[in-house]
């Protein structure tokens, strides 16, 4: 399942709220998907509800959230893994994706929150983002990932959100999502080690 | 130094479900050994940061993961075990090709016989260095005990001559 980009402005310079976006999928995921978040993506979810599942990535080594997500992926086949990603941290391992095509897990859907910026260190632009920015759905595809989907506006976002997480993975999604100057990045919820042992116990129930 | 019968053996004794790799030219000969016995599969990933983490992944989702890589992709994964083991405290076991520890004719002066032991000790990963084929056992027992204790432990295999 694949939707053709239709053409974009430059990243950060329009697009959903980031903020409404997440909401969105934090409103759909299910009571057993698995959600993994880090940067400007992670800060934006702990405004929400936590719950058991959530994989809140602070600290992280950054980049490699969608790794993270491909073993979750891998060992709990019969969870949706959902990760939110942001491009600055996408494009640092761009590679990934190649290894999630490769892996070819059915439940792992990554979304990519583009913005065009890494907002988190105060906004300055990530490489390459030219008069379009980097097309994420177009490089998923170009890796051998079937199902990959562009939306630039948060309506066609929330109609076809339901889809997106429906369809057989592995999904990347590219969202356009406007930056947001001035706030702080993600503060880590906890220390991390004990995260994790929760983490373990509550997929292991 | 070992074939690959004898390593996927040794993953067996260890039960590990998952190896996450990148080749050199010899642990990429141990794959088709370990692709055909079948309890252990291989996930290929495009570099070495990745491998620990997406070996995380596999740990907090209930599976048993093995790294395996050479050093040059060591050095390559400094943040994701600072990451991975110190941070998030998973004990993640790895396999580590040595480049050039048993001979140096392809690479003279190879510093990965300067760098590759202090990282792994600036790391805080204890590892045992296996020199020759005698050392086998090593290999389950040092990652068996270093899983008991909640610590992540490395093999170090020579790489050259054998």
């Amino acid at each position: 399942m694949t939707t053709t980009a239709p053409p974009r402005q430059a990243a950060g310079a329009v697009g959903m709220s980031a903020l409404d976006a997440i909401t969105a999928v934090h409103a759909r995921r299910g009571p057993r998907d698995v959600v993994v978040t880090t940067m400007s993506a992670a800060r934006d979810w702990m405004t929400l509800e936590q719950q058991a599942l959530d994989l809140v990535f602070v600290p992280s080594a950054m980049g490699h959230a969608t790794s993270i997500g491909l073993g979750l992926a891998l060992a709990q086949p019969q969870r949706r893994v959902i990760v939110c990603n942001g491009d600055g941290s996408m494009l640092m391992n761009l590679g990934s994706l190649a290894s999630i095509a490769e892996a070819a897990p059915p439940n792992l859907v990554v979304i990519v929150f583009v913005n065009g910026v890494y907002e988190v260190t105060g906004s300055q632009r990530v490489p390459a983002v030219g008069s379009h920015g980097v097309d994420f759905a177009a490089i998923a595809r170009g890796c051998g990932i079937r199902s990959t989907f562009t939306f630039p506006d948060i309506d066609n976002w929330r109609r076809e959100l339901d889809a997106v997480l429906g369809a057989r993975g592995p999904t990347v999604v590219h969202l356009d999502v406007a930056s947001v100057q001035g706030k702080p990045g993600p503060r880590s919820p906890g220390p991390a080690g004990e995260r994790a042992r929760r983490f373990i116990d509550a997929l292991a129930r | 130094m070992f074939s690959g019968d004898q390593i996927a053996g040794a993953l067996d004794q260890l039960g590990v479900t998952h190896v996450v790799t990148v080749p050199d030219s010899t642990i990429g000969q141990w794959q088709h050994a370990i692709d055909q016995r079948g309890r252990t599969r291989m996930v290929r990933v495009c570099r070495e940061g990745e491998a620990w983490e997406v070996a995380a992944g596999l740990h907090l989702g209930g599976a048993r993961p093995l790294v395996m890589i050479q050093c040059t992709g060591l050095f390559e994964s400094g943040d994701a075990i600072r990451n991975v083991v110190h941070d998030w405290k998973l004990p993640i076991p790895s396999i580590i090709g040595y480049r050039s520890y048993l001979n140096q004719d392809t690479i003279p002066g190879d510093t990965c016989l300067v760098f590759t032991e202090p990282v792994l000790d600036t790391w805080r990963i204890d590892y045992r260095l296996l020199t020759s084929s005698d050392q086998l056992p090593t290999i389950a027992e040092h990652l068996g005990a270093c899983r008991e204790a909640g610590r992540a432990g490395a093999i170090v295999v020579a790489e050259g001559k054998a």
